[in-house]
Formats: structure tokens, C-alpha cells, sequence
């Protein structure tokens, strides 16, 4: 169930990206032209990291530029009455597989040549989804069936835009491990004793094999370092060595070690998790967070004392035998044990209320509003390493704002509107508004598509009527 | 410690008399059946409530619960769980939920139902008192969406409370519906998995398995009624067949089919197969209304709702399909209940419930969906599902709203008694809390 598949359903993909781009292009082209400042009013706003307050955000050039209970309007500005709403920093989710073509490169138990960056989708309907549930930035993760997996990419959920204009320029680029059930299971697919069935195991096959296969790569990267900084000190004292041959494989893990790239590592067992933070004590670098951590309340002195984020789920359990020992108190354990700790999806639908999760925290485990909020906004924009961009409402912020027509803590809220860095990417209003329309441009294809068929019956492959 | 002792022979024969009567007052009353009782009380008598209002004189040594600033409802109902049924998801042993074989009415959730799972506990803690344990189609064990089984009638489900040292304890209503798969062309697999994908069939291979298996579906129906009639005729030779015997109840109209049907068409086929069968039907787990709103409100066919925390069936359906979807059941009239399908999230049912309310459901009808809509569907409202008099005193106690995330639930009746709200999740939780 964890193991970062796909579902996504085969209808025609494109059909509501088309019409629901539009909605943004229109405003980005307008707001290109002259970008007037928006103001958002009358509104309670969530700031996270300042307080709460009835007031107005002022947005200017796609940044915060004001917050406070009376704000000048300036002239020029558009003006958004939130009376009765609720603004909150745009919800950041550190553990997402939308908008990536695909996840795992699990023929090799060390795939961090491979990244997530080179397979961005755009074009998935999931992002939208996402942004309609209040989600502006999300850390894009290769999937869970390697030790080393693939590297991983930050992105702003700038739906209508191409992938390259999605990715965090100044986020911190990240890399994913795992430990436990998933790269062990790639190692024996068929749970029979090795070489019982006719599958081809890979090792490892075993958590013991896990924690080799990281200390292996880590004593290659460590040589591999070593070459270039010869090299390098050779080239200083002026000589003219011949280069070390690049290593697409060891690169990012050089990088790891001299913290270029974060390590986010998908794990369960408190086991597994100290054996990781054991390893990189040794290796001298940081695990910056752990994923899933379904048992890191067991051990959240020893994560809180490495400096490890925890990145985990509001309530999931019992799907898999490491997730058995998972208690919906984790999140507050560990954050009441000095952890730093967001809540993550790892799910495209769970992604879409992700302020839902966070609520749940205040029944187990008795987080505050504040704590409540920050699992979802500020906590993953540090764990990010990009809170002083966002996460919280604060001047100078990207304007990445969610507004919701409930406090987001209720069950009841739902979201209006979405900014990110000051355009709007997400607008119920215009979302329904848009429906008639989008539903006759569907019957319009659809029509086409039959003619087509018929055009060109016979044919072996086809779809059932509809 | 003989102080100890003498204390507790003092206490324990008391408690143990008084266990499944006393009286809650001063609580806001949510009866569901009529409007909520500010400052209200419920009397409860050997399990049963006997009186509810404002001022309800309780026999002399009744005990008191005080419900200052709580609310009493009945306590919730989960149409749809694999609940005792599945422990682990991923591990084969744990798993009783799909068996074997295209007709299995004679299966009997209810027999395996482990009293003991981890599950039930964590369920009820957030004021699911009852549920509906269900096989499904899956084959070899698995359960919902796991694998792609091949039965067609998946057995009995059972109706049963969250408490009991036994499943015949736990038993409200031992077969409350036979679990039905309706045939349908399942759709190509996506652009992900390709027509190469192993396993992968063409339209033509996919129409002729569903063709075959509604063949299938109507001889399974004919057969049964031959034998429901050689039975009744005392036929010579007539010998009990344990597959027909168990769609008597079906064919009789005593018991509904819950038929699994996602789709609009599945959905219609279904109705069609209930007016030619004349049996009751239960949709399970629709994604989509379309037009068979009015179809369905006709014909007096209830649904039990899955996840509404769900992504929409198709990719260019609107991005709340899931969140309006029973709102549509509502404005069309249709009665329905909500299912978790699943164990792992039964305790968030009431979640599902209020994002269908964030999405147009009113809220009083969101909590009848986890309340009597589901002790109607299933046919023991007299017995659950409200509070009112003579009905079984399954009551949740919170310090608010039931469907709201931060919600506390204080207290727990089942049949009135009192049930450990402590679980799996709280044990570890104090335990890990307090290491030093």
C-alpha cells in the first residue's frame, strides 16, 4: 500500500487541466501586465508564527508586503472581502508523489543516479486536486522500494505552468532512503525463502542487508570525495591531473555529506530509524528527515538529539506489519520530545486535507491550534529548509495563502482560494462557474471520439461505451 | 491491603448491579430520531434506555453520570468494515476477508469475526459502537481492492457490536445482507499501466468475461429458485445444498443483497437485476449517481456510501465528485449510511460524514448517515441507531461534536454498559510518553 504506486484513473487526463488552466492564465496575464497589489480583508488570519488576528494580508509583487488589523489600500489594489474567512499560509506537504511520471527505479538498491526532477509532470490532474485541498508547495519523493532511492525535487504547485517553472528554485535539492519492509521486499519479492520461487532476488533482503547497503555507498562516496578533493588540491598547487571520472551514482551522495542534499528517509521500525542515525553519525552528515517514522515516538529522544525532522501520518496504521505498532499520538509525542514534525501524505487524496490531519493531533495527543497548524505549514517549510520563503504569514514571505471558509481546523472548511507567490491558482467561485462548460467541451470529444471509433471499426483494442 | 480488599467486596457488587443501569443528566441530548434536549437526560435501565427528556425521575439509587457541558448520542454504525475479518493488510495470515470461488452465500462473516483484534478497540474509541463486517471479493484472503478476486456472492454479513468476549456476544443481526459483487467490463487500465501490462485484456476479452459471468449470475438465481421450489414441495429425493439453502433469505425478500457497484452503469445493471430477481438490493460503495437518482429512490433501494475522503472516479470529473456525492444521494432522496470499507480508517468515519457537510449535506443529515439511516438500511432501527425508548443504550458521551477531528469522545455505552475506551494506541501512547 506504501509503496508510492500510482492510482490514477485512465479517463481522458487532459480535459480538466485544459479549462482549468485557463482560469489561471487569465489572471497570470493580467497580473503579468501590471501586477496590482491585492488586498485581502476583513479576514481571520492564521499567521502561524505571529499570532492570530482580524485583519488584512497586503500582497505585492507576488510577496507579502503587510500584514496587520488596518492596512492602507493602496489605490490601485484588488480588493478581497474574506469576511467571515479564514487565511493560513499555504499548506506544505514533505511527502508527495504527484506530478512525477514515476517513482521507483527499483532494479538497483542504490538509484541515486536517477531524479525526480527529469520525469515532472505538469499535466497531472493531481496537482489541481492538491491545490484545490490548499496545498502550494510539496516535496516531490522518488518511492521507497530502494536503501538509496532516486533524488528528490521541491516544487510549487503552479498548476498551468511547465515543469520547470513548478520546481523551488532555492530549495535545497533532496535525495529519499528506506528502510524496512519496502527495499527488503524489492530484495524478495515473492516472500518465499530466497530462490524458492523463479523471481530474481536483489539484495538486500533483510534489515541487517539495509544498513550494509547505505554503509557501502557512503565508503564509495567517501573515496569518490576524496579523488576530487585530490584533484582539486592538485590543480591548486598547479599541476594538470588528469580528472576523476564523473560518478552519477555517488555524486548526490557527496552532496548528502557536505550537506548540499537533504536526506529524507522512509522508515517505520525505531530500529531501523536509530540504525540510520547511527550510520550517518558515522558517515558525518544528517538525516534531515525521517518519513513516515510510524515508530518515532518509541525513539524521539535519539531523533530530537541527531536533529532529524519527522515527517509522519495523522492516523495511519495496521496496514502492513511495521505499521502495526503506529499511534496516532506519534506526531505530538515527538513534538512534545523536541522533534521538529510535519504531517505528510504520501497520498494524492490524503494531500487534499491535510489541515484535516492536523486537527486530528488536538484529539491525540492535545497539540494546541498553533502546534496543530505548524505540522502542516511551518514545521515542513523548515524541515525543507525554505521557511524563510514560507510557511508562516509573515512580511516578506512568498504570498503562498490559502483561504478557507471555516476555521481550517474544522472538519467543515473548505477551501476558497488559493495564492501562490501572489497569483491565484485556485478560486471555488470560478471553479463551479466553469463546469457547464467544461462538461460541453467533454460531450464535444467524447462525440468526436465515437465518430472516430466508428470511422475506424473495426478495431481489437477500445474502450466500453460509455 | 485488607482494607484494600474490604473495599473493593464493598464496591464490586454494587457496580456490578448497577452496570447497565443509570441515569446521564444535565447533557445535551442528541436523540437523532426528534430534536436535541438542551440540559437533557437519558435513563437507562438494564441496557435498555427507558426514558429520555428534561426531567426524567430516575428509582431511587440509580446511578448518576453528570453530563454538564457533554453531549449524548447514539453511538455511531460503520455499514461497511472488515472489521475481526483482517489484523494486517499486507500479511496473508491476518486476512479472512475474500474467499475462494465465484458463489459463496453460505460464508458467514460473523463466524470470523476475532473478538480479540487490535481493531475493535481503537474503532469504538471514537464512538463506533456497531458495524457491519463484510466479505468481499478479493479470493485467497484479501480484502477490499486487494487483488482482483473473482467472486460474484461474497457471503453473509453480519451486523455486530464492538464489544463482546465472543462473537456470538458481539452478534446483533447474524446475517444482515448477502455481500454481492455485480458483474462489470472493467475499465482498460490506464495510461500507466498499458495494454501490455501482464494480465491486461482487450474490450472484446473483458465483455465476454462479463457476459459470461451475468450468464453465470442468472443460472446461480434460477438454480436456487428450483431449489427453493423442490423444498417447498417436498420434492422425493430433495437433499439441502448449503449454497442455495443460504440464498433462501435472498429470494424470499427476508435479506438485501449488498451489491458493490461504483459506477452508473453497475449501479443501473444492479436495479435491473433486482426488478427481474425481485429481491431486495443495497447499493455498496457508488462513486458516481448520475441519473439513477430517481431509479433508486423509486424502487426504495438504500446505499451505503464509501469513503467521501476519496479522489473522483474519473480524472476529468470535478475535484470535490467524492465530497458532493452524498449530498446528490440526499437531494435525489435516496436513504443512505456511510461505510468506511476498510478497518484501518473506521474511526474516521464521522470525518467522511463532515466533509460531506463541508460539501452541502446538511449536518443532522450527515449524522443520521452514521446513526439510524444505518439501523434503518439494515433493518434493526427498533433495536439501534437513535435514542429512544427501548432501544438498546448504545451512547457516545463527547465534550462536542461528534464529527469534528478535535471532538473527545468521554464515554462509551454498549447495551448499557460501560466500555474501555483504552486501546492498543492508548496503551503505547502512555507507555512511550513517560520513557525516560
Amino acid at each position: 500500500m506504501k509503496f508510492a504506486c500510482c492510482r490514477r484513473s485512465w479517463a481522458s487526463f487532459w480535459l480538466a487541466p485544459l479549462t482549468s488552466r485557463r482560469l489561471v492564465l487569465l489572471f497570470a496575464t493580467s497580473l503579468a501586465a501590471a501586477t496590482p497589489p491585492i488586498v485581502i480583508q476583513n479576514a481571520t488570519i492564521l499567521t502561524v508564527t505571529k499570532g492570530t488576528l482580524n485583519g488584512s494580508v497586503l500582497i505585492r509583487d507576488g510577496k507579502i508586503a503587510e500584514v496587520g488589523e488596518k492596512i492602507m489600500v493602496p489605490a490601485d489594489a484588488k480588493v478581497i472581502d474574506a469576511s467571515g474567512q479564514f487565511v493560513m499560509p499555504g499548506i506544505i506537504d514533505c511527502h508527495s508523489h504527484i506530478a512525477a511520471d514515476s517513482i521507483n527505479e527499483g532494479s538497483v538498491s542504490v538509484s541515486s543516479m536517477v531524479g525526480i526532477e527529469d520525469v515532472l509532470n505538469p499535466d497531472d490532474i493531481s496537482i489541481y486536486r492538491a491545490v484545490a485541498g490548499g496545498v502550494t508547495t510539496a516535496n516531490i519523493l522518488h518511492g521507497s522500494a530502494n536503501s538509496i532511492g532516486g533524488k528528490c525535487t521541491v516544487i510549487k504547485l503552479r498548476w498551468g505552468k511547465d515543469a520547470h517553472d513548478m520546481i523551488f528554485q532555492g530549495a535545497l535539492p533532496g535525495i529519499k532512503f528506506a528502510l524496512g519492509e519496502n527495499p527488503k521486499r524489492a530484495g524478495n519479492p515473492t516472500g518465499q525463502r530466497i530462490g524458492a520461487g523463479n523471481v530474481q532476488g536483489r539484495y538486500p533482503a533483510t534489515r541487517m542487508g539495509v544498513e550494509d547497503v547505505i554503509r557501502e555507498a557512503f565508503n564509495e562516496a567517501k573515496v569518490y570525495q576524496q579523488s576530487w578533493k585530490d584533484y582539486n588540491e592538485k590543480i591548486a598547487q598547479g599541476e594538470q591531473p588528469a580528472a576523476p571520472r564523473r560518478d552519477l551514482k555517488l555524486e548526490p551522495l557527496v552532496e548528502v555529506l557536505e550537506g548540499k542534499r537533504l536526506v529524507h528517509a522512509h522508515c517505520y521500525r525505531a530500529d531501523e530509524i536509530l540504525m540510520l542515525l547511527r550510520v550517518a553519525d558515522d558517515y558525518g552528515f544528517k538525516i534531515r528527515t525521517l518519513q513516515h517514522v510510524l515508530e518515532g515516538y518509541k525513539v524521539a529522544k535519539e531523533i530530537a538529539a541527531h536533529g532529524a525532522g519527522a515527517s509522519t501520518f495523522s492516523d495511519w496504521w495496521a496496514y502492513k506489519l511495521e505499521a502495526f505498532d503506529a499511534i496516532p499520538y506519534n506526531a505530538a509525542i515527538m513534538t512534545r520530545k523536541g522533534v521538529l514534525v510535519s504531517l505528510n501524505s504520501d497520498s494524492d487524496e490524503l494531500m487534499r486535507h491535510l489541515n484535516d490531519e492536523a486537527a486530528k493531533t488536538m484529539k491525540y495527543g492535545g497539540l494546541n491550534e498553533t502546534e496543530a497548524l505548524s505540522l502542516v505549514t511551518i514545521n515542513p517549510a523548515k524541515q525543507l529548509m525554505i521557511d524563510n520563503r514560507v510557511g508562516s504569514i509573515e512580511v516578506g514571505k512568498d504570498a503562498d495563502l490559502t483561504i478557507f471558509d471555516k476555521h481550517p481546523l474544522s472538519n467543515y472548511a473548505k477551501v476558497e482560494k488559493v495564492f501562490i507567490d501572489g497569483q491565484l491558482y485556485f478560486d471555488r467561485a470560478s471553479d463551479l462557474a466553469d463546469r457547464p462548460e467544461r462538461e460541453t467541451e467533454k460531450k464535444k470529444l467524447m462525440d468526436k471520439e465515437k465518430e472516430e471509433q466508428k470511422k475506424n471499426a473495426p478495431v481489437g483494442r477500445g474502450r466500453p461505451a460509455a | 491491603m485488607k482494607s484494600l480488599l474490604v473495599g473493593f467486596l464493598l464496591i464490586l457488587p454494587l457496580a456490578a448491579a448497577d452496570d447497565d443501569s443509570f441515569l446521564i443528566r444535565g447533557a445535551t441530548v442528541h436523540p437523532v430520531a426528534s430534536a436535541e434536549i438542551q440540559n437533557g437526560s437519558v435513563l437507562v435501565q438494564n441496557g435498555k434506555i427507558v426514558g429520555i427528556g428534561r426531567n426524567i425521575a430516575a428509582p431511587k439509587g440509580t446511578r448518576i453520570v453528570e453530563g454538564k457541558g457533554l453531549h449524548v448520542y447514539p453511538g455511531m454504525i460503520d455499514s461497511a468494515t472488515e472489521m475481526g475479518l483482517s489484523e494486517i493488510g499486507a500479511v496473508r495470515e491476518s486476512v479472512d476477508v475474500g474467499e475462494i470461488g465465484k458463489f459463496d452465500p453460505q460464508l458467514r462473516a460473523e463466524i470470523a469475526i476475532n473478538p480479540s483484534s487490535e481493531h475493535i478497540p481503537v474503532t469504538r474509541a471514537n464512538g463506533i459502537t456497531s458495524v457491519i463486517a463484510m466479505p468481499m471479493s478479493a479470493g485467497g484472503g484479501g480484502g477490499f481492492g486487494r487483488g482482483g478476486g473473482g467472486s460474484i456472492i461474497t457471503g453473509q454479513a453480519a451486523l455486530v457490536h464492538l464489544d463482546g468476549w465472543t462473537w456470538e456476544e458481539m452478534e446483533i443481526k447474524k446475517s444482515a445482507g448477502m455481500g454481492m459483487r455485480f458483474p462489470i467490463i472493467p475499465p482498460p487500465p490506464g495510461r500507466f499501466f498499458g495494454a501490455d501490462f501482464p494480465g491486461a485484456k482487450t474490450f472484446t476479452e473483458s465483455k465476454k468475461d462479463y457476459e459470461t459471468e451475468l450468464r453465470e449470475l442468472k443460472e446461480f438465481f434460477e438454480n436456487a429458485r428450483r431449489y427453493q421450489k423442490a423444498k417447498a414441495a417436498k420434492e422425493k429425493g430433495f437433499q439441502t445444498d448449503l449454497k442455495y439453502e443460504a440464498m433462501l433469505p435472498v429470494l424470499e425478500g427476508k435479506e438485501p443483497l449488498i451489491v458493490m457497484a461504483s459506477r452508473e452503469r453497475a449501479i443501473r445493471d444492479a436495479v435491473q437485476f433486482a426488478d427481474q430477481q425481485k429481491v431486495r438490493v443495497i447499493i455498496a460503495d457508488p462513486r458516481e449517481l448520475g441519473k439513477m437518482g430517481t431509479e433508486l429512490k423509486s424502487r426504495n433501494i438504500p446505499a451505503i456510501l464509501g469513503p467521501t475522503l476519496a479522489l473522483p472516479l474519473h480524472e476529468d470529473d470535478p475535484y470535490d465528485a467524492a465530497y458532493t456525492l452524498p449530498d446528490q444521494f440526499y437531494k435525489a432522496g435516496v436513504k443512505f449510511a456511510f461505510g468506511s470499507f476498510d478497518n484501518q480508517f473506521a474511526r474516521d468515519l464521522p470525518y467522511q460524514a463532515a466533509m460531506a457537510v463541508a460539501f452541502g449535506l446538511p449536518v443532522d443529515e450527515a449524522v443520521k448517515a452514521v446513526t439510524l439511516n444505518a439501523a434503518q438500511i439494515w433493518g434493526v432501527a427498533d433495536r439501534i441507531g437513535s435514542i429512544e425508548e427501548g432501544k438498546s443504550a448504545d451512547l457516545m458521551v463527547t465534550d462536542g461534536d461528534p464529527l469534528e477531528a478535535k471532538t473527545q469522545v468521554k464515554l462509551l455505552y454498549i447495551k448499557g454498559k460501560t466500555v474501555d475506551l483504552d486501546n492498543r494506541h492508548k496503551r503505547l501512547y502512555e507507555k512511550y510518553l513517560n520513557r525516560p
